[in-house]
């Protein structure tokens, strides 16, 4: 066995120093007053007020209309980041399936195009899209927030690729043992997918958590902010003499990235599972 | 159980292949035909068709009296079983067994009553609430040989199941497939590129070439009359020796070297001699023979096999380990034990049967047996 020796200790210290620095700074100074960051700057030791912020963060009711609470937009955040990833899993699985086992006229050109979509990133087609859920009037609703986001080429071509590594007599076994199109679906495809699926939930629904640019353009409506939207907002306020809640920001921005990281390690073993082996 | 009638059957891939050529086969109840060929000849093109995994181009096939080649697979009363076992992967074994009944709505008391049945002929009980993953290849074959099972079907496909395993067990398990055959009296098409496996297990066989049959015939038949150069050459193991012989009156000639026999005027001048390495036996003194050199020696423990060169071709033969080797070796064969083919086509001429050349006392007649 490799022995690890003084000098790989250095390189993981660093690195562990380099990756988690800075969130250890961010949690310091949350739990300082705004006045106090504005003005000895940020922190590596912990102020008084670590629950105090944090409970303003999550229950007082700010924004122009004072009905949003961090607790609130931690909701939508969910919301979105759930809806988009169950929604991308789904759907992409869907498209896969019908790529892979039927025969249809143009599947390969149809599978080309859908993965040529890949290089293009949501912002490209972000005015369209934005015209076309204004059109529908589905601006501030979850499901304009949700839908146009759905259609995912990097899930489609993942679940190709493992798709076509499952063995073709396992779908003729299936069929001579009388299983239709969708009980081969549900009864074999879906459960030899299962880490599959939770790697690509994975991936989508941090990637859904951390939408910007799109949830700013689809809701005005305070009510469906969400926390990643919530910190910008907070730091708007700079206005005259008002120093905006520096202590606030960064407490909205530790929880902002709670729940990806939870669920990045509560579901590491699966991720990294899904990714690497295929389970047949 | 029912009989299969294929008739006429082409496959035409895509492109043009033509896979499998206007074959035509009658399966009588309850018989166990294995379809055997090199690689590539369509074997398992034809199972599956019969199966209702590839689209019948051409002809009909039959199960029990009802055409099935517009019936799905489900619904055609059989079932396969794969090379690669097929199994569900994330279904225990009980699952397995039981997929198929659940899809055709049986009752759960029924399906407890077969897959225990089933598991109890394979002896697989042990087993019935692990995964696949958990099992070993032999494991494995007997849950997918428990899968056809349990269905009760009318016939059984079989596309090379063992060749997954190793040697001895896959002798093991050819004789308890055979044995499980015979028991439940399914009709059964098996198959193989292993000829061995082929000879062992079929009622009759089938030797595929090229997508046509080349001849249809129970294993000993088949051994001992090959239809053409091409059965003789695959059946059988050491291949039977193939010899470019021409004939002058009562003699044949391999290039030099000259055997004599009074059966031998219905032939034709050219000819090609098949002959079957254990019916070579050392010649006594004064008896007529062909002198071949020695290269090597296979032992065979039993056999011993001698390979060596007939005037420049090779030959093999199968003599008793006891005899003295030396460099050369005189040998002789008994004329009722020559095949004779056609030089060009490669079919079957004759056979003659006498005693002449190697003093053997078979009686029987010259006879004529076409393609
Ligand atoms: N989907 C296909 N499209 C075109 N040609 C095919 C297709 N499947 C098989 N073939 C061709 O049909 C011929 C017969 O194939 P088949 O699989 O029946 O051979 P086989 O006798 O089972 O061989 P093996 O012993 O290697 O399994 C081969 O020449 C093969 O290349
Ligand atoms: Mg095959």
């Amino acid at each position: 066995m490799y022995r690890t020796k003084f000098f790989d200790h250095v390189i993981l210290l660093s690195g562990v120093f380099l990756m988690v620095g800075p969130l250890l700074v961010a949690l310091m100074t949350s739990s300082h007053e705004a006045a106090d960051i504005h003005r000895n700057g940020l922190s590596i030791l912990p102020g008084g007020h670590f629950i105090e912020t944090y409970e303003t963060v999550l229950t007082k009711e700010g924004g122009f209309t004072g009905k949003i609470t961090g607790l609130r937009m931690m909701m939508n955040s969910l919301i979105l980041g759930l809806g988009f990833a169950a929604g991308k899993v789904l759907l992409s699985m869907l498209a896969a399936y019908a790529l892979v086992y039927f025969r249809f006229r143009f599947a390969t050109i149809t599978f080309w195009m859908i993965f040529t979509t890949l290089l293009l990133p949501l912002e490209v087609r972000i005015l369209p899209s934005y015209e076309v859920m204004n059109t529908l009037h589905l601006t501030n609703t979850y499901t304009g927030l949700i839908v146009p986001l759905l259609a995912s080429a990097t899930g489609t071509f993942y679940f190709r690729q493992f798709f076509k590594s499952i063995p073709d007599e396992l779908l003729e076994a299936a069929r001579i043992d009388g299983a239709g199109p969708f009980k081969f679906f549900i009864d074999v495809i879906v459960p030899l997918s299962k880490t599959m699926m939770a790697a690509i939930f994975i991936i989508m629904f941090v990637y859904g958590w951390n939408q910007y640019l799109w949830p700013t353009l689809m809701t005005t409506e305070e009510g469906f902010f969400t926390l990643v939207r919530g910190i910008k907002q907070i730091l708007l306020v700079w206005v005259g003499s008002n120093i905006p809640d520096y202590n606030q920001a960064f407490a909205l921005a530790i929880l902002a990235m709670l729940p990806p990281v939870m669920i990045v390690m509560i579901f590491q073993r699966w991720f990294i599972k899904g990714l690497t082996e295929s389970d047949k | 159980m029912a009989q299969i009638n294929i008739t006429n059957v082409s496959k035409i891939y895509a492109g043009g292949v033509e896979a499998v050529k206007s074959v035509s086969l009658d399966i009588a109840d309850g018989e166990f035909i294995v379809l055997v060929g090199p690689s590539g000849c369509g074997k398992s093109t034809l199972l599956r068709m019969v199966a209702g995994l590839e689209a019948i181009s051409k002809g009909t096939v039959e199960i029990g009296d009802r055409v099935i080649n517009d019936i799905e697979p489900a619904e055609r009363d059989i079932a396969m079983v794969f090379q690669n076992y097929a199994l569900y992967p994330h279904m225990t074994v009980y699952n397995n067994l039981a997929y198929g009944l659940k899809n055709r709505g049986t009752p759960k008391a029924e399906i407890d009553a077969r897959v225990a049945e089933a598991a109890r002929m394979l002896e697989i009980e042990p087993y019935l609430t692990r995964k696949p993953r958990a099992l070993s290849g032999g494991q494995r074959q007997r849950v997918a040989m428990g899968r056809a099972i349990v269905r009760k079907p009318a016939a059984f496909l079989f596309d090379e199941p063992l060749s997954n395993l190793d040697a001895k067990l896959r002798v093991t398990m050819r004789g308890e497939i055979k044995q499980l055959q015979k028991r439940l009296g399914t009709t059964s098409l098996y198959v193989t590129h292993d000829q061995l496996e082929a000879m062992t297990l079929a009622d009759r066989l089938v030797v595929l070439n090229g997508g046509q049959i080349e001849q249809i015939g129970r294993p000993l038949d088949v051994y001992h009359t090959p239809a053409s150069t091409f059965v003789a050459s695959f059946i059988g193991s050491p291949a039977m020796n193939l010899l470019r012989a021409t004939r002058e009156g009562s003699r044949l000639h391999f290039g030099s070297q000259v055997l004599e026999s009074d059966r031998l005027s219905a032939l034709p001048t050219e000819l090609t001699i098949g002959i079957r390495a254990e019916d070579l036996r050392v010649a006594r003194a004064g008896e007529q023979s062909l002198t071949m050199k020695v290269d090597y020696i296979e032992e065979l423990g039993a056999q011993r096999l001698v390979h060596g060169m007939l005037d420049g071709k090779k030959l093999t033969a199968a003599l008793s380990p006891e005899i003295e080797l030396s460099d050369t070796i005189a040998l002789t064969i008994a004329p009722s034990r020559l095949h004779f083919f056609d030089v060009t086509t490669g079919k079957r001429l004759a056979q003659i049967v006498d005693g002449a050349v190697g003093k053997r006392e078979d009686t029987g007649a010259l006879e004529m047996a076409g393609g």
